[in-house]
């Protein structure tokens, strides 16, 4: 289960509401063999695309060195879908290549609400997680404000604070 | 002549876990010829069939992008490091139909 601070949550769908109706894609990096996403770091869609995302090859190898030297790993790996559901697709699939990763979709097609779900995406198979969202008790209006996954058991806001 | 490989963690199954290797080789083709002998089918994940390198990753010879050197006929020298990383990408189509900066090329989708 991937746990996450409500700020960085923000802080991406802002990102992919800056970004819409191209795709954004970025990294919320954390300690390596954890599940705890902490540090947030959006990434240019070299794709410039309303369809496609791609991180820019070299900007890439920065950020990969720069968490390798912080012993972190990037824990998120998200990407928006600015008309479709917050599903992997085949090409995502395809792509995915960290296996440890929480790969995060948000979906930016309803003007006033986001969808946003996690997923492992390992050898080609995709499994839906739960979400940890660290403070919700800040605000949980806030929170709750997104649709997590198809039911509301898809978020875990008692882990907050513990 | 040897050249440190550093291969993520997707690829580790044919390093026996390995986060760095070592291999020799004049190009980058070379290498990853070489790499193979030791680590059974990683050359197989890094080449296509066609002989191109494969999209799904990205293959930097010290700082710089080896698609941007050559690819697979990218000059190594004695002490030069490679970094493969795996390409961060994908998209809401249901195949990479998408020419992408790189010329991605439309594939079909899997099964077919
Ligand atoms: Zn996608």
């Amino acid at each position: 289960m991937l746990s996450i601070d409500r700020a960085i949550v923000d802080a991406i769908v802002a990102h992919a509401r800056r970004d819409h109706p191209d795709e954004a894609c970025g990294v919320v990096a954390g300690p390596a063999g954890s599940d705890l996403a902490t540090r947030h770091i959006p990434m240019e869609n070299a794709a410039r695309s309303m369809t496609f995302y791609e991180f820019d090859s070299m900007e890439q190898l920065r950020v990969w060195r720069e968490m390798d030297d912080r012993d972190e790993a990037p824990v998120v790996i998200y990407h928006s879908h600015t008309a479709t559901e917050a599903y992997p697709s085949r090409t995502d699939v395809s792509f995915a290549g960290e296996p440890d990763a929480h790969y995060l979709l948000v979906s930016t097609r309803e003007p006033d609400s986001e969808e946003i779900r996690s997923f492992r995406i390992v050898a080609g198979v995709v499994t839906e997680e739960k979400v940890c969202i660290l403070d919700a008790g800040v605000d949980p209006h806030a929170v709750q404000s997104y649709m997590f996954g198809q039911s509301p058991a898809t978020v875990d806001y008692e882990c907050s604070g513990r | 002549m040897a050249i440190e490989v550093r291969i993520p963690t997707i690829l580790r199954s044919h390093t026996g876990g390995a986060k760095i290797v070592e291999g020799a080789g004049d190009t980058l083709g070379d290498l990853f010829t070489d790499l193979d002998s030791r680590h059974d089918g990683l050359k197989g994940r890094l080449v296509t069939d066609t002989g191109a390198l494969h999209r799904f990753v990205n293959v930097y010879i010290n700082d710089e992008d080896v698609r941007f050197l050559g690819a697979l006929e990218a000059k190594l020298n004695d002490g030069d490091s490679v970094t493969i990383l795996p390409a961060v990408a994908g998209g809401a189509l249901g195949f990479a139909a998408v020419a992408g900066p790189r010329g991605l090329r439309a594939e079909p989708p899997a099964g077919r």
